[in-house]
């Protein structure tokens, strides 16, 4: 049973082998003249300004939040309208169910905007 | 595969729906009008709670499944989800003044006790283990929020993030658990996986008990049943007092529900397999809630750890699983209900702004200056105990019944040891009320809600002691169920 894994081991050693073989190649090959430019993250970039760990407003937080949420929630309306193609009879519940269904997020929206979140100032 | 749509499956989810209704009610008046929300929150929530319960009732003996077998709406179901929704009522009862008192947000904090209950009640009637983690996940993000709810006092804030951290941490370990079960059986359906137990090949299958062993350290956790108990007490000193009482109540009677479904219906045929892991931890939840309880000076962590200890006398009645244990976990769980809403009640009163007042020595001589409420906490003491003219006393009879009736004699003297043991710790509350005199007696205000609440905590803790067979008809028919 184990046998039928077998390729998946062999694409792992190959992978690991061509990966690792590239870097320890180009290390002992390649020429090496290091200069500030090239020792940035980026050779070719944006110049870095201050660390990564820097402090910034916890209003991005919230709006990261509520896009999380509704963009999850609105991801069901996919597989609802899946079944809805094939549902037949049961359409016009399905409807009625979706709109209840809408109708909370529209809820939770309505309360948010409401509670001042979406302010930025 | 065809997903099956129904119309009617949506009259099993009553008591839910009109509970979501009610939490967007409330939440719509604190949008367009706050200052009509704080008043009137707790009004709407209650009579959205009692509209459930008799929802709930309506749907007393009339077995139905629905969603696809997802749901299931039995006559145990029904039962605690009555205990559930009378912990609910009685929460919003002694939360009323409670909220304006800690200058609480009123809409949000009602609208996050009723959707946390929608979990409760799901989670009571999921027959599925998928259903069992969703409705986990509603019931518990709404409490992680209304633990931390106190935002301008760390120990809030610290009980929020400690039970947040911890509390998604053991929901990772039952989902894993369902996903064993699931690899092992095939099928993440109670029926099912109780159908698939009956082959051989499948029971001694050690993915299915590491799955099953995953599961119950995840309702463990939610149960407060130790080793998985250390959240409980700093999570109930932190939290808001009405919501240490809630979350007493409902998280548990849920997650024994849960654990109930999985452990005795799906997984009867594995008990000789999940019987020593339950009986240990039975036994050290009794032995370490109790124990520790006794070096408690605050009031909350002394009820905390009650709490956890109350959890391993249902335990054994898991253990059991037979038809007795089966009659006293529901019975358990609305007499545990009112007795312990009504000790959270009283410490709700005895607090003062801020969560303070919460050691034993705050209520030194209280019987002077308050007699009824005093008396009312000694009777709740009594009942935590389990000291005979109160319900407690019938709910740990029914279990130790239960116990005899499984040979269980090892756990059974654990649990009548212990109880000896509790008493200590729930006396000392009443010697510390009545027997000390100070110059100068603690005074404190009753609210009239809160006075409700104590007053039927205290009728409910009386009424199962004169009268258990009233739930007796009911729970004869939940043993049906074996």
């Amino acid at each position: 049973m184990l046998v039928q894994y077998l390729p998946f081991l062999v694409l792992f050693i190959v992978a690991v082998a061509f990966a690792g073989g590239a870097m320890v190649l180009s290390r002992l090959l390649g020429p090496k003249r290091p200069s500030a430019t090239k020792l940035e993250p980026y050779e070719s970039g944006m110049v870095p300004i201050g660390g990564t760990r820097g402090r910034f407003p916890i209003r991005f937080y919230l709006v990261a939040l509520l896009f999380i949420l509704f963009d999850i929630e609105i991801i069901f309306l996919y597989p609802w309208a899946v079944i809805f193609l094939e549902a037949g009879a049961a359409r016009v519940f399905l409807f009625f169910e979706i709109l209840v269904f809408l109708g909370v997020i529209t809820v939770g929206y309505v309360y948010i905007w409401r509670k001042g979140a979406l302010d930025w100032e | 595969m065809r997903i099956p749509v129904d119309p009617s499956d949506w009259l099993i989810l009553i008591p839910e729906f009109i509970l979501l209704g009610t939490a967007i009610a409330i939440l719509m008046i604190d949008a367009f009008a706050k200052a009509a929300s704080d008043r009137s929150s707790p009004w709407i929530s209650l009579a959205g709670t009692a509209g459930a319960i008799v929802a709930a009732v309506f749907l007393w003996g009339n077995p139905l499944s629905g969603f696809g077998g997802m749901i299931v709406n039995d006559d145990f179901g029904v039962l605690v989800s009555t205990a559930i929704l009378t912990g609910t009522a009685l929460a919003v009862l002694i939360s009323v003044d409670y909220v304006r008192r800690e200058e609480l947000p009123a809409g949000e904090y009602y609208a996050l006790i009723l959707l946390s209950t929608i979990g409760m009640l799901l989670m009571v009637s999921s027959a599925n283990l998928i259903m069992i983690f969703l409705s986990l996940e509603v019931l518990s993000i709404a409490l992680y929020v209304l633990t931390g709810f106190a935002r301008m006092r760390p120990r809030s804030q610290e009980a929020g993030m400690k039970y947040f951290l911890l509390g998604s941490f053991s929901a990772a370990i039952l989902v894993y658990g369902v996903a064993l079960i699931y690899g092992a059986t095939g099928t993440v359906d109670l029926q099912s996986i109780a159908d698939e137990l009956i082959s051989p090949g499948v029971l001694g299958n050690p993915v299915l008990l590491a799955g099953a062993g995953l599961v119950l350290v995840g309702l463990g956790f939610k149960v407060a049943a130790v080793p998985f108990q250390m959240w409980t007490p700093d999570v109930y000193e932190g939290a808001p007092s009405t919501v240490a009482a809630f979350m007493s109540i409902g998280s548990k009677a849920a997650a024994f529900a849960a654990l109930v479904r999985v452990l005795i219906f799906a997984m009867g045929g594995l008990r000789p397999e999940w019987l020593a892991a339950v009986w240990v931890i039975a036994a050290l939840t009794m032995t370490v809630g109790n124990l520790v309880a006794i070096a408690q000076d605050n009031i909350k962590r002394m009820l905390a750890y009650s709490s956890i200890a109350h959890a391993g006398y249902i335990l054994v009645a898991v253990a059991a699983a037979n038809r007795l244990g089966l009659q006293s976990i529901p019975f358990y769980l609305i007499a545990y209900a009112f007795m312990n809403l009504g000790a959270w009640a009283v410490v709700t009163a005895v607090t003062r702004k801020g969560e303070e007042a919460v050691g034993l020595s705050d209520y030194s001589g209280l019987f002077w200056s308050h007699p009824v409420l005093a008396g009312s906490m000694g009777l709740f003491m009594f009942a935590l105990a389990g000291i005979p003219p109160t319900a407690g006393f019938t709910a740990k009879i029914y279990v130790f019944m239960a116990a005899v009736a499984a040979d269980m004699i090892g756990l059974l003297i654990i649990a009548i040891v212990t109880t000896i043991i509790s008493a200590y710790f729930y006396l000392r509350v009443t010697v510390i009320m009545f027997m000390e005199r100070p110059a100068e007696p603690p005074v404190v205000t009753v609210p009239t809600p809160l006075a409700v609440a104590i007053a039927v905590a205290a009728a409910g803790t009386i009424w199962l002691f004169l009268f258990p067979g009233v739930t007796q008809s009911f729970t004869d028919t939940v043993a049906r169920l074996l």
